[in-house]
């Protein structure tokens, strides 16, 4: 028996498109092939969520963008989120890259910095070599149809044992609810190199919904150490699927730092595949959540190597009606003696409506390794507050202080000041304050 | 105008247990009055139900400072209308460096548009810290969190001085301070001692009255203050305990509410 599905993302519609941008064959091949698998595969089941029952349809149709000449012409909702000195910069509006920026000098190290459509004709061997790897296509049928349908995109690449010390940037903005916004960014740290990435997702001005169908692939080889650092903040017209792994190679890092701002339904999967010996995966994820959002935060650590070591932490607060679960999992296979995982999670509710699932996972097939896990979800304490009035401060702002004080832990561990300051007010701006 | 504070016929209960049973005390800027007791007896409830503790009920009775009642108003308002109450069990609070919160209780005084420079707090901070022999790295640490509990009342007394207070309430200010942390800590309190501030220490033991020199002391058993006097009475507590009030009072059983506080 066979099950029609009807898929929201259309065959002749991606060969108009491929065509249309003169798409390399191999491209159009596997994008038609992710298709043709989607029809035959189920939605991802998040613990505790039934994503059958959300609207996933939203994903448009390809449009294509005019690129911008300078960065002045970026939309406004853009620029507020580039640095000052920046000269590394990728901008995508809706369907495509709009703006790339790559310095002479990284350019001189060799270091390859562009949209991923583009870096799919000029670096065919290593994007064919890497895309896919990481969250595989036939995992389900959203990543399917990720690979059937992404756009833009980002592809940076760093040359074996160059060691970047400025931060790169990219900013993803969706503006028009009948485009197609799929970005996929695919990291290549090639041996021994070192490089910090930090994006922005955004929206405004919506007059519909939106999926942000997003797929984010880092591979770290052999000692090479990434920091990745992500901050979602649309609003609550989108629905944000996002898929980030890593994959590590003997003696790698990964840092993951996520910032879960959004308004919108969310599910986000933040995994790292620890399959080189030696290896090191911290993630640390802050998120708010508010109004009548339905959140599923996952972080996951897969250790193979050997003295592989893991690190989540996730600090979440919850306003209104929002509902969240929050679930970490540490899996350890067998073989990966010496490994070490360590995960915590704690929620804050802030109204009695909220919800807050966190839910520590351990799965350990091997004897020889340490593992640990924290989980709370607790209210604000009434003698925290008592004690902070007792010195004259206010309820609001003994409240407050001590939200912030919950995140504070994950937020000043973050490497790069402006985005910690930036994630601070949007903090603020979540917090409704 | 000179400070005066008042408590008249007090009562309060914890979770429907009567603790204070009508307390009765006045005190005015410039004096020092100390409350003794064994455990057990509702000193500490007295301290936090002047504070505005939560968990405590007041159901008879006035508190007024300046004439101002004290318990119509929130926690919050206590504190600025000059209540101090260094706590026995200060609250540890992750996230908040000491620093912050200092400068945000200070500000609270100040009010919107007139906030105390950082220049000036940090500067005031630090002198403030020196003095209490804390280490400076103290203003950057999360609010109590892994103080020792020495460190910890130091902290309390280092608020207290920089929040100016006119009624300095010390709960157990001495229990877990060694000789010299308790040395150090009653010189922070005399320091802060003037003719507009009034002190009301709480305690069992008779040792840091050997620093801090009350001007009246009173002892407190089943919810009241059942004996009052000056400076010698302290001194003979520490020589013949607490049994000849008992004996001369014909109490049996001084404490109240049962296990209830420490």
């Amino acid at each position: 028996m066979t099950l029609q599905t009807i898929l929201p993302v259309q065959a002749a519609q991606i060969k108009e498109w491929a065509e249309a941008r003169s798409e390399a064959a191999w491209l159009t091949e596997r994008r038609l092939q992710a298709l043709e698998l989607a029809a035959s595969l189920e939605l991802p089941k998040p613990e505790k969520t039934k994503l059958d029952r959300w609207d996933l349809s939203a994903y448009g149709a390809f449009k294509s963008v005019a690129k911008t000449a300078s960065r002045e012409e970026l939309p406004a909702a853009t620029k507020e989120f580039i640095e000052e000195g920046t000269h590394n910069l990728i901008v995508q509006h809706n369907s495509g890259v709009v703006y790339t920026e790559l310095s002479e000098e990284l350019r001189a190290k060799g270091v390859i910095f562009t949209d991923l459509e583009t870096a799919a004709r000029e670096h065919e061997v290593l994007v064919k070599k890497h895309l896919g790897t990481a969250v595989k296509t036939s995992e389900h049928q959203v990543s399917a149809l990720h690979y059937a349908a992404w756009t833009g995109g980002v592809f940076l690449y760093v040359p074996k044992n160059v060691e970047l010390e400025v931060p790169l940037q990219a900013v993803f903005l969706t503006d028009d609810a009948s485009a197609t916004f799929a970005p996929h960014i695919l990291v290549v740290a090639d041996a021994n190199s070192r490089v910090t990435y930090v994006d922005n997702y955004v929206s405004t001005g919506l007059d519909g919904k939106v999926l942000h169908n997003g797929v984010v692939e880092v591979i770290a080889l052999d000692g090479a150490k990434v920091q990745y650092a992500t901050v979602h903040q649309f609003g609550k017209e989108v629905t944000d699927l996002s898929y980030r792994r890593a994959l590590l190679s003997n003696d790698a890092d990964i840092e993951w730092i996520v910032g879960e701002m959004n308004d919108g339904d969310t599910i986000a999967d933040t995994a790292t595949s620890l399959n080189g010996n030696g290896t090191h995966s911290d993630a640390k994820i802050i998120a708010i959540g508010s109004g009548t959002q339905k959140l599923n935060f996952t972080t996951r650590a897969v250790h193979f190597g050997k003295s592989s070591e893991s690190d989540m932490f996730t600090r979440a607060v919850m306003r209104e009606e929002a509902q969240s679960i929050i679930n970490g999992i540490t899996k350890i296979e067998h073989g990966a003696t010496k490994a070490n995982g360590q995960q915590t999670e704690k929620v804050l509710m802030l109204s009695p409506a909220a919800r807050g699932d966190a839910n520590p996972i351990l799965l350990i097939d091997e004897d020889d390794v340490m593992a640990g896990h924290a989980a709370s979800v607790g209210k604000v304490n009434p003698e925290q507050v008592y004690y902070l009035m007792s010195r004259g401060i206010s309820k609001v702002d003994a409240e407050r202080l001590i939200i912030y004080g919950f995140l504070a832990p994950i937020i000043a561990e973050i490497p790069l000041e402006l985005l910690r300051t930036r994630l601070q007010r949007i903090v603020e701006r979540k917090l409704g304050q | 105008m000179a400070t005066n504070f008042v408590i008249e016929g007090l009562k309060a209960e914890i979770e429907g247990k009567e603790i204070l049973k009508g307390i009765n005390l006045e005190m005015k800027g410039g004096e020092i009055h100390a409350i003794m007791g064994p455990n057990g007896t509702g000193k500490s409830t007295l301290a936090s139900a002047l504070m505005g503790h939560p968990k405590y009920e007041v159901t008879d009775g006035t508190a007024t400072l300046d004439g101002e009642d004290l318990l119509e108003m929130g926690v919050d308002e206590r504190a600025l209308a000059g209540l101090f109450l260094a706590m026995q069990y200060p609250s540890e609070i992750a996230g908040v460096t000491n620093s912050d919160f200092l400068r945000s209780a200070i500000n609270a005084r100040r009010g919107e548009g007139n906030e105390i420079s950082l220049i000036k707090f940090i500067r005031q901070m630090e002198s403030s810290m020196k003095g209490l022999e804390m280490n400076p790295e103290f203003a950057h640490r999360y609010l109590n969190e892994g103080f020792s509990g020495g460190e910890k009342k130091r902290n309390e007394i280092l608020q207290m001085m920089m929040l100016d207070p006119k009624i300095v309430i010390l709960d157990e200010i001495d229990s877990g301070l060694d000789i010299d942390a308790l040395r150090i800590v009653a010189a922070g309190v005399n320091e802060m001692r003037s003719e507009d501030r009034g002190f009301l220490i709480i305690t069992h033991y008779q040792r840091l009255l050997n620093y801090i020199t009350p001007d009246f002391v009173h002892v407190m058993m089943q919810g009241r203050i059942v004996k009052s006097g000056g400076p010698e009475l302290a001194a003979r507590l520490e020589q013949d305990g607490y049994d000849w009030i008992k004996e001369e009072l014909g109490i049996t059983d001084e404490t109240v509410g049962q296990e209830q506080e420490a």
